[in-house]
């Protein structure tokens, strides 16, 4: 392979993970620094990237509009997309906290996994809404016509990394507050933090929606970078499993571990194709389901012998307080 | 409508097995399972091992109970597959969550570590037997029944019922006759009292891990039967089984087994209304109505 093609591999590589690392610096509010238990991550996945999507398209129209279908297309550009995709997210946090955070910890996960299911199977389902299972194509890039086509990744790779960078303060920042602080004395022990007069219900819902909007960014980052997505693309395995291990793995509790994580995780997953290519012709078709049984080993063992991951959680009282 | 309510029956009757299992698991060993649709996911494709390749393989004759649509090699397969996940989900725990209890890791990493424990189990269905649909016994006519009131069942949905209902008898005899199911018993409704009189917890927990897995393979070669198998029908089964759990109240296994009718029935008779599809989402708006109404569930106290 000649340095062009390699270098357009590796960014490809990068924008990936770094789309993978905003989901993981979601989930690391929400579990990291709260204990929310959200194994629904696919659902916010897939509404951040159709909400996205759906607000920077056109409506179809003339002969596509016989075959495509969705419920509005508003033809703004790509930053509204993303901040609608936070908002819708935030309201469906909001709607499966109210009848879980007040509930043990398991019956957010149970809910979560539910809600991500019911969602794919209402895009799946309902062609009005969104052309049903072909999905929706042609999202728009923003600053497309500035380089040729063939280096309009590098421009993306740019734009995901300030998208990221620009989270990660962002939560740093939340999480050294006052606020932050409430967050992981729920974490460590609910009873405590409620005796000390904080209403536990309303700071975890309020960290279950900052999580899950910045999750919309990450599915509108995705769809415009991938510019085609259907239902069958945010399954429990690419949309939620993963992106568990990729926190796992760098280190709950710290956002420099989420977004390490997801870069390694992502580069054994896309390293495990390189093996599995040397499969024999008729085992190829199963390298896919081979590769994740590797992930999903590794994820225990993580469990077991690194339940603190790479880096571990990052002390955070006071930068005036070692 | 009636003809729903029975489909619902027996359909229910499957999630029945998956929820007690469940149900059991959630008390005893203390945390949410989310592996358990892959035990019935297993025990369906471990009983499709022995039809399809073990028996025919040491010459076991083919037969079929007309009019059922299967014969004795299901017969010899059936408790196969249930012993085979019920030392499988020993296995993972003696290989996984043992060591986390050990490392007092909290219920939350457990159900974790389940989650990962499901998506090998099926990438290991999916690496052996691929992701296409199968039947147990492929290319039969399987005709319905027409009994009273217009309701057409196949002869092999009664049986499915009352293999259920057999499986669900004896586990009741087993916990209200013998010393282990009085042992369990006394776990599940208190786990500090029952150490402090001696009751081997370890023990519990393999009983109930053995039982529970049992159960789910159970419910899955019976959902196999039924309808097919495909690696990612126990996935699609999680979400009613949780539902029946929660409405049942998490640790009641005849909750469970009421749940499992509910849900079942509420799934079937949906399809009236709502795209067949949309089954399970039924099962999770049940669930939230629960959750939002009567968290404790039917039989939990206030």
């Amino acid at each position: 392979m000649e340095f062009s093609g390699i270098s357009s591999y590796v960014v490809s590589l990068a924008i990936m993970a770094g789309i993978y690392a905003v989901f993981c610096l979601g989930l690391n509010i929400q579990w990291g620094y709260t204990g929310l238990f959200n194994i629904g991550i696919a659902g916010f996945f897939c509404i951040g990237a159709y909400t996205s999507a759906m607000i920077t398209t056109p409506m179809p129209s003339g002969i596509y509009a016989q075959y495509v279908h969705q419920i509005f297309g508003l033809n703004l550009p790509f930053v509204f997309g993303l901040m609608g995709a936070a908002i819708v997210c935030g309201v469906v946090a909001l709607l499966i906290g109210i009848p879980t955070l007040r509930l043990g910890e398991d019956y957010l996960a149970i809910a979560t996994l539910g809600i991500a299911e019911t969602i794919r199977l209402i895009f799946n389902n309902e062609q009005w809404l969104a052309n049903g299972p072909r999905g929706l194509m042609d999202m728009p890039q923003p600053f497309h016509s500035v380089v040729s086509p063939q280096n309009y990744n590098y421009i993306y790779l740019i734009i995901t990394v300030i998208a990221m960078v620009i989270i990660y303060f962002a939560i740093e920042k939340a999480i050294r507050s006052p606020w932050g602080r409430v967050l992981r004395a729920i974490r460590e022990d609910e009873g405590s933090a409620s005796m000390s007069g904080k209403d536990v219900f309303n700071f975890k819902m309020q960290s279950l929606i900052f999580g899950s909007m910045v999750m919309g960014i990450g599915g509108a980052l995705y769809a415009h970078y991938t510019k085609a997505i259907s239902p069958s693309v945010f399954t429990p395995l690419y949309g939620t499993f993963i992106i568990w291990v990729m926190l796992m793995a760098g280190g709950s509790g710290n956002n420099k571990g989420a977004i390490l994580g997801a870069y390694v995780i992502w580069g054994i997953w896309v390293g495990t194709k390189f093996v599995t290519d040397f499969l024999p012709y008729t085992l190829q078709s199963r390298a896919p389901y081979i590769r994740f049984l590797i992930i999903g080993i590794l994820l225990e063992v993580i469990l077991i012998y690194r339940p603190q991951g790479l880096l571990g959680e990052e002390k955070k009282i006071s930068k005036l307080l070692d | 409508m009636i003809e729903l309510i029975v489909y619902g029956i027996v359909l229910g009757s499957i999630i029945a097995l998956g929820a007690i299992g469940l149900t059991m698991v959630y008390r005893i060993v203390g945390f949410a399972n989310f592996a358990h649709g892959e035990f019935m996911t297993g025990g369906a494709y471990v009983a499709l091992f022995v039809v399809t390749i073990l028996l025919p393989w040491i010459g076991f004759p083919d037969s079929r109970f007309v009019p059922l649509s299967f014969g004795w090699r299901m017969v010899i397969a059936f408790p196969i597959a249930m012993a085979v996940v019920a030392i499988l989900a020993i296995a993972l725990d003696k290989i996984l969550y043992k060591k986390l209890r050990a490392k007092k890791s909290g219920p939350v990493i457990l159900a974790m570590a389940s989650l990962g424990a499901s998506f090998i189990i099926r990438m290991t269905i999916l690496i052996i037997w691929g992701s296409d649909y199968i039947f147990y016994r492929p290319g039969l006519m399987r005709p319905a029944l027409d009994l009273p009131l217009s309701v057409k069942i196949r002869p092999d949905q009664i049986f499915i019922f009352c293999a259920a209902i057999f499986l669900v008898i004896l586990l009741h005899l087993f916990l209200k006759r013998t010393k282990m199911g009085k042992a369990m018993r006394a776990t599940a409704d208190n786990t500090d009292l029952a150490l402090v009189t001696g009751i081997d917890t370890e023990r519990i927990i393999a009983w109930t891990w053995a039982i529970g897995g049992g159960l789910a393979a159970a419910g899955g070669v019976l959902y196999g039967i039924d309808v097919q198998l495909h690696p990612g029908m126990g996935w699609n089964f999680l979400i009613p089984i949780f539902a029946a759990t929660i409405l049942g109240s998490i640790g009641n296994i005849y909750g469970a087994l009421i749940g499992g009718f509910v849900i079942g029935i509420a799934q079937q008779v949906s399809t009236a209304f709502l795209a067949p599809t949309y089954k399970l989402a039924v099962a999770f708006m049940i669930m939230i109505l629960i959750l939002l109404i009567r968290p404790q569930g039917i039989f939990g106290k206030e």
